[in-house]
């Protein structure tokens, strides 16, 4: 039942796939709405989803996939609360491809692969798992903004003011919300990791910084540490805080998909 | 319609003529008066602004000289004026007049200055009653033909003079303007004019630095700003959100280390310099910073320009309009033009109608109320399906121009004369034309 809901949930995200395609090319305040009104049916139906999960009683939110819809759930409130403050739709255009494609993931079929072994943990493995996705998601909201800043940086630099990217909010909106989802993602995703080691030291009685996905959650946190050091430090914005962006989404990905190396935090069929 | 317009605008008159022909505010109303005392106009109205000026009258037979009244006004042989001149009458001048208050004439289209100057004439020409009944309807159609346009088209959208594409492109780069800082360096004209708008959409504070200290604070204190000594310049000038430069040095004043010194001391927060000056004052390595955007005066006269071009297909739709607008106020005018006509043969068939009720009401006796109703019921019927036909045709043949032949052969028709100068038919006609202009629209 939770993934017919999931279903349902990516029927909707799909008009708001559209509107990102369509929004690069041309401005309509029409559609966005549309966009707007179908991706909340989503997050609604998502929501259900979510909750049925959850009632389920087992862990089976450590699943990959639970994941994937888990972070774009987490993705989309972190859009709409966005979208509650700035009024723009305009994050969008990174936000509702990649929900569409992590709902779409996790709608294909029921879940393949558990992640095992902390069962005797259960609270400290929910909190461990939201909060690193919340982290997440502020972490994809402001690669997002990062990228869109670049854009809006380029339009202004070139001079044409009337050129096809125009629904951009104004620079230093995007830069807030974008400095806005790093600075409340960081205290998530340092929180994930602690209580991910309370669950780590707690089954294994130690953690292992050889294991890969160990290594690489630390490379990310350290990324994203030192993108809201030199935000905050020397306001960096623009190339260097992209690049910075791309860096500490590509770790963040990279750690996800340590989750099929590592011999501590692995998955394994169901 | 006998309306008529002359004038020179921009497209048709250079400067120098255009100059020689412009009528300041204080002498418009007694051109105005000067104007309705020439032979053949009933009633005029001057527009006068920098693009353009404009006679527009209503004459008593649709061809009163109204280049004559221009050589005798200006004192201009026609050797020098009639060459830029151009001329319209009846639906050509209402077209022209309709297009003019809607800004599809104007050098920037879609600008709205020319809607409130269009109106400011009007006014003065009105108070000095050379605007009655006739120019009357023309304008009160052409504001709402305006507001049309505005409303239905994106024709006036954005707004695109330097100083507002300024502040169009400060609120790309920072959403709102409120609470940001303004540094004017170099006291000019256009700089205090970009300020002023900056100011209107909710700046925190201006900083003024010249040359002359003087006039910067002369200037700063204008806008309740501060004042800086130039020597001060590029330790004060990373305060700025927006700097407006425009002072006459050879050389660029604002160059990269001092981009890179702002931008260090703002940790990075976005400047945006608005260079009017020529030669320009930020040289060009520095406007290639990240966080700095330099416009200089080609820039934003490009960005003007292309708000131009963005109008075009815009000022196509409104074209349309203007074309349906002229129509409607056409068929409007005819078709007030029948209505006297048409009230004289309603007061005409309801004498008849009285007459022969008393002539017969002696042989009929005495009525009861009831057969006192059935009578007139009866007779207004009669008259109303007499009457029926000629006005149906009368009101097709006003839509169709053909109005004065067929005015004509009913009036001959029913011989209706003399009628229509009664106080009744005066009384009736009002009321018919109100309702006729009701269902013209």
């Amino acid at each position: 039942m939770s993934l017919l809901w999931l279903r349902f949930a990516l029927a909707c995200y799909f008009i708001g796939l559209t509107y990102a395609f369509f929004a690069l090319t041309r401005t309509s305040d029409l559609f966005s709405r549309i966009a707007l009104h179908a991706a909340s049916l989503g997050m609604v139906f998502h929501f259900v989803s979510l909750v049925e999960l959850f009632l389920a009683g087992h862990v089976v939110w450590a699943s990959v996939h639970n994941g994937e819809s888990l972070l774009a759930f987490f993705s989309m409130t972190f859009f709409m609360i966005i979208y509650s403050i700035y009024q723009t739709t305009s994050p969008g255009v990174v936000v509702f491809p990649i929900v569409f494609f992590l709902t779409f993931v996790a709608a294909i079929d029921e879940q393949p692969v558990l992640l095992t072994g902390f069962v005797q943990h259960k609270g400290w493995l929910i909190a461990h798992i939201i909060l690193i996705f919340t982290g997440y998601a502020a972490l994809v909201l402001s690669f997002g903004a990062s990228l869109l800043y670049l854009l809006q940086e380029r339009r202004l630099k070139a001079k044409k003011p009337s050129s096809l990217i125009s629904f951009l909010p104004a620079l230093e909106v995007i830069d807030q919300i974008g400095y806005r989802s790093l600075l409340l993602g960081f205290p998530f995703m340092t929180l994930g990791l602690i209580t991910g080691s309370v669950v780590a030291m707690s089954t294994y009685g130690h953690i292992d910084f050889a294991d890969p996905k160990i290594l690489l959650s630390i490379l990310m946190w350290l990324v994203y540490m030192i993108m809201v050091f030199t935000r905050w430090n020397s306001g960096w914005r623009g190339r260097r805080a992209a690049v910075l962006a791309t860096c500490a989404f590509v770790a963040a990905v990279v750690a996800w998909a340590a989750n099929y190396f590592s011999t501590i935090h692995r998955f394994v069929a169901s | 319609m006998r309306y008529q317009l002359i004038g020179v605008n921009h497209k048709s008159a250079p400067l120098e003529v255009r100059e020689r022909l412009a009528i300041s505010e204080k002498n418009l109303p007694d051109c105005c008066r000067d104007l309705t005392a020439h032979p053949g106009i009933e009633e005029g109205m001057i527009i006068s602004t920098c693009n353009r000026v404009e006679v527009i009258t209503h004459t008593s037979n649709g061809c009163a000289d109204l280049r004559g009244f221009l050589h005798d006004h200006f004192h201009l042989t026609a050797a020098e004026l009639d060459s830029h001149l151009y001329e319209f009458r009846e639906k050509e001048a209402v077209r022209h007049i309709f297009r003019v208050a809607s800004s599809l004439d104007s050098m920037v289209v879609g600008e709205a200055q020319i809607l409130g100057q269009v109106k400011e004439a009007y006014a003065t020409a009105r108070a000095v009653g050379s605007v009655r009944g006739q120019l009357d309807q023309l304008f009160t159609r052409a504001f709402a033909v305006a507001k049309r346009v505005r409303t239905e088209t994106a024709v006036g959208s954005s707004s695109v003079s330097i100083a507002s594409v300024a502040v169009e492109l400060a609120k790309k780069i920072f959403g709102t303007l409120q609470g940001k800082n303004v540094f004017i360096v170099g006291a000019g004209k256009m700089s205090e004019l970009a300020a002023r708008h900056l100011m209107a959409h909710g700046c925190a504070s201006i900083f003024v630095a010249n040359r002359t200290y003087g006039r910067a604070i002369g200037l700063a204190q204008r806008f309740n700003g501060q004042a800086i000594k130039f020597e001060d310049l590029y330790n004060a000038c990373d305060k700025a959100d927006i700097v407006i430069t425009s002072t006459g040095a050879p050389h660029a004043i604002f160059r990269k280390e001092h981009g890179e010194q702002f931008l260090s001391r703002r940790k990075n927060k976005p400047m945006f310099f608005i260079d009017i000056a020529v030669p320009r004052d930020v040289s060009p390595e520095m406007a290639k910073l990240d966080g700095i955007f330099a416009y200089d005066i080609d820039d934003l006269q490009q960005a003007v320009s292309s708000h131009v071009a963005d109008r075009r297909h815009e000022a196509e739709l409104a074209e349309a309009i203007i074309t349906s607008e002229v129509e409607r106020f056409e068929a409007r005018l005819h078709t007030l033009d029948v209505v006297p006509t048409i009230v004289s043969l309603q007061d005409h068939l309801e004498t008849i109608r009285q007459a022969e009720i008393d002539r017969v009401r002696g042989r009929m006796g005495h009525l009861t109320p009831e057969q006192e109703m059935a009578v007139e019921a009866l007779t207004r019927g009669i008259i109303n399906k007499v009457m029926h036909t000629p006005i149906t045709t009368l009101k097709t043949a006003a839509r169709d121009s053909e109005a004065t032949t067929v005015i004509d052969v009913v009036r001959r028709l029913f011989n209706l004369h003399d009628k229509e100068k009664g106080p009744a038919s005066q009384a009736n006609r009002e009321a018919s034309s109100k309702k006729e202009v009701g269902s013209g629209h």
